[in-house]
């Protein structure tokens, strides 16, 4: 067999990602006595993770003594419209205020109350003030201390700038993959006894996003290649709040803290707007309420000069916003020229979450395939149709622990996967395939195909969607698929640090991930949390018992409506049970 | 959005065995970052143009660069900061892998031998949350703002003119140990650590990699200067040298 060769590298548990889910997930197989590689795309310490600016959601009652886990579980529940899988967000709502507290044991410096607690900030659909943070950098602050923990761990080895193009099965069990290191172009197939998915999500289709270039959907789209089932694709979330101007910096994410802080939206009139959209929680809202209400003002033409509308937190003292958002301060003064302490900042939708993604099991993380799991923003189940603000550090804590053990436990009670014997021909297809486009420089420009996707998707999936629009878009997705396999690097056939080479391996996920959001939305014909849509703009309860499951079949990509289990008395009890307000007596 | 002019913009292109400043003409638009210029030019111009990137709104300090000599991130420089032609360079402290690329890895395992924070038996087994008031962690919070953009290190002379990387870990491990060190909870004695292998010794304060840092955190002032008198307190005070000359040596202290 002629062609590229590949470094064979074999561990215990393979970590794809090394934002908080796949270094937590690390630390717990690890512990587990587990060896563990984390393969990451970009360099360590980099992962989207940094980007969570608000705070993670913990009910620790240190701000709001009447907050309990049931009171979380709720709020979670009534948020993600009741499509959430009922059994992650109960564990979820009761372990994450000890994973909190085990992430201070290890170094992790939180803002404190006057009695010297962790201290909490108020959030969209939060019923009580329950995020604990850092400023406004606390990703980094999660991600910082995750990353010195897993380095200091024994038996975590870390792969940074390596790309996974394709999952390995033996045995009907997934026991490898294969990869290529961005730096030199060189393969590596990486054997495994179990694989720990934790790539994170997909904003990267659309054009205006908060995610980097590496959101582009890797982890759904290798599961489904691997015969993973899929759930809730059609839901992902546009943030209320992100940057429009300058161009450059549209889409950048402005925290949810700056209204968690106290900050109120209003249109180009001065009119405080979200009294008519939710006069109940009016700015803390849920983000897909909220969202959609800037839309709304935007279309009806009392937007801001830039398309957007105005936040604004000059009636707080410049003290308290320089170090209550310091990075916001920041970012605005730089990129914007706005001083954000005397001037109101512009702010629209932007692309932010993806809700949907790999099933997994609430207990362990494990897919619908033997040997592989999935934990963070890449698993759905927890979030439903619309994930709450701080509920995704939680999330990547929880079920990055849940899933390391997880897998941990699935490579100590199959070890010989790693050794088993894989499919040559697969492999040697995967090779040909990864290497294709550099035997046609010449070939469509990737960055032309990356930028139709977004468009497409953009166009045809907006915040609003309408079943006309979602069948237009799933052509022109398809066609789309049919030109990227013809797809070359943009000119240079080297394999060295070539980002056109490697613009091209990520358009597949992306169509993927475009494909199945389209399919589920078509069958979705209902509006429901993030999902919109202007043919049925009700919600309608026989969707609500419904997920729509996304699967590979021989005749191609699939939905099927599932029906979920009800959830059990204690659980519908808190749901129904009204909670006392909070009502702050002093707010700073 | 209205193009406002046209940027004759050049990057260095080339690998470890060489390379050259190529011309691009960028169109720029309003509010342009260098960063966005530099991917025009991939998506456009280059498309094996190498450069790292993540988050572009500098938290990540992933695209770190030399901008007309001098170290920024790419994605908080506006165009308009400069009148006439821009040149990017990669950062001149690592070994270049390809174009904007360097290789950083060095810094990877620097802070593999940084001893961790390390809490007393007592508070790491104790189920009770920690108490601390917000003035007791604000000293630590201030250098666990770094986001690892490693410009301190492209900066600072030590490294930069001399390459002493094997003597002096630079100034983002010296606040790397600081946050340490300044933890309210934490335990250990990094001292020996400080005038051994990390060597502080080497700084000779003149206070560049503060210059440069993006987030402001005051690296010689309330980083290094404290570690220095901190290790000098033990090392190079006369009447302690002479006491110690004595009675010998503290145990319980992290080997360098």
């Amino acid at each position: 067999m002629s062609g590229p060769t590949y470094e064979t590298v074999e561990t215990d548990v393979l970590v794809l990602g090394a934002g908080g889910a796949g270094l937590r997930g690390a630390i717990a197989a690890a512990e587990a006595g587990a060896r563990v590689l984390v393969v990451c795309k970009s360099l360590l310490g980099k992962a989207h993770t940094v980007m969570a600016e608000g705070g993670v959601a913990a009910a620790m009652h240190n701000v709001a003594y009447q907050d309990t886990w049931e009171v979380h579980f709720a709020d979670t529940i009534k948020g993600g419209k009741l499509l959430n899988d009922w059994r992650m967000a109960e564990l979820h709502a009761k372990e994450s205020p000890e994973r909190v507290l085990e992430l201070e044991r290890w170094g992790a410096v939180f803002d404190r109350t006057w009695q010297g607690r962790i201290h909490q900030r108020p959030f969209g659909a939060h019923t009580y003030p329950r995020l604990a943070h850092i400023g406004d950098r606390t990703g980094l602050e999660l991600l910082r201390t995750l990353q010195d923990r897993a380095v200091h761990t024994s038996g975590v080895g870390v792969h940074m700038e390596v790309t996974v193009v394709r999952l390995l099965k033996a045995d009907g069990r997934v026991a490898g993959a294969l990869a290529y290191r961005r730096s030199d172009g060189s393969l590596i197939l990486y054997r495994c006894a179990s694989l720990l998915l934790a790539t994170g999500g997909t904003g990267r289709m659309y054009r205006v996003t908060s995610n980097s270039w590496e959101s582009t959907g890797d982890g759904t789209a290798l599961a489904y290649d691997a015969g993973a089932q899929l759930r809730d694709m059609e839901m992902m979330q546009f943030h209320p709040t992100g940057m429009v101007w300058p161009a450059g910096v549209r889409g950048i994410l402005v925290t949810e803290g700056v209204r968690g802080e106290g900050g109120v939206l209003r249109n180009k009139d001065g009119e405080r707007f979200m009294e008519r959209y939710d006069h109940e929680r009016m700015e803390l809202s849920s983000r897909d309420i909220v969202a959609r209400a800037i839309n709304s003002e935007v279309n009806a033409g009392r937007g801001s000069p830039h398309g957007g509308v105005f936040l604004d937190i000059t009636h707080r003292r410049p003290e308290f916003i320089k170090s209550k958002l310091p990075s916001m301060y920041e970012q605005f003064l730089k990129l914007a020229k706005v001083d954000i302490t005397k001037q109101p900042m512009e702010v629209a939708p932007t692309i932010h979450y993806a809700m949907g993604g790999v099933r997994v099991d609430p207990e362990t993380g494990a897919s619908t395939v033997p040997g592989l799991f999935a934990a963070g923003e890449v698993a759905a189940g927890l979030h439903g149709a619309n994930r709450l603000g701080g509920n995704s550090l939680s999330d990547l804590l929880v079920f990055g622990k849940r899933a390391g053990e997880g897998a941990a436990s699935a490579a100590k009670s199959n070890p010989a996967a790693a050794t088993a014997k894989l499919d040559s021909k697969e492999i040697d297809g995967a090779v040909a395939a990864l290497m294709a486009p550099l035997e046609r420089p010449a070939g469509e420009n990737p960055y032309r195909l990356q930028l139709e996707i977004q468009e497409a998707m953009t166009k045809h999936a907006p915040i609003v969607r309408d079943g006309a629009g979602l069948e237009a878009g799933l052509d022109a997705i398809l066609e789309l698929r049919r030109r990227a396999g013809a797809c070359g690097t943009g000119g240079s056939d080297s394999i060295a640090f070539n980002p056109g080479w490697h613009t091209a391996t990520d358009l597949h996920s992306m169509l993927v991930n475009a494909e199945a959001l389209l399919r589920s939305a078509l069958e979705r014909r209902e509006s429901r949390g993030a999902h919109a849509r202007s043919d049925f703009p009700k919600v309608d309860d026989a969707f609500g018992a419904i997920n729509f499951i996304v699967e590979e079949t021989p005749q191609g990509m699939v939905v099927k409506a599932e029906k979920r289990a009800p959830m059990p008395g204690y659980l519908a009890d808190a749901v129904q049970h009204s909670y006392a307000r909070y009502t702050p007596e002093e707010m700073e | 959005m209205m193009e406002i002019s046209d940027l004759d913009l050049n990057i260095w292109r080339g690998d470890a065995t060489g390379g050259d400043i190529v011309s691009y003409r960028v169109p720029v638009r309003e509010g342009m970052v260098v960063l966005d210029a530099v991917l025009w030019v991939q998506s456009n111009l280059a498309a094996d143009l190498a450069v790292r990137w993540n988050c572009k709104a500098a938290k990540c300090g992933s695209c770190s660069a030399e901008i007309n000599g001098f170290p920024r991130l790419m994605c908080k420089t506006p165009i308009a900061e400069y009148e006439g032609t821009v040149s990017v360079r990669p950062m001149k402290a690592f070994p270049v892998v390809k174009d904007l690329v360097t290789d950083v890895s060095w810094n990877y395992e620097v802070n593999k031998e940084i001893p961790p924070f390390t809490p007393s038996e007592q508070d790491m087994t104790s189920s009770e949350p920690w108490r601390m008031q917000q003035k007791d962690v604000e000293r630590s919070m201030e250098f666990r703002k770094c986001i690892e953009c490693f410009l301190c290190q492209d900066v600072c002379h030590v490294l930069r003119n001399h390459d002493a990387k094997s003597v002096f870990y630079g100034p983002r491990f010296m606040i790397r140990i600081a946050g340490l060190e300044m933890h309210p909870r934490d335990t250990l004695d990094r001292r020996p650590l400080l005038k051994g292998k990390a060597g502080a010794g080497y700084c000779n304060i003149t206070k560049c990699c503060t210059e440069v840092c993006p987030e402001h955190i005051k690296i010689t002032d309330n980083a290094i200067i404290p570690l220095k008198e901190r290790m000098d307190d033990v090392y190079f005070d006369p009447v302690r040298a002479a006491l110690r000359r004595l009675g010998g040596g503290k145990k319980n202290r992290t080997d360098a």
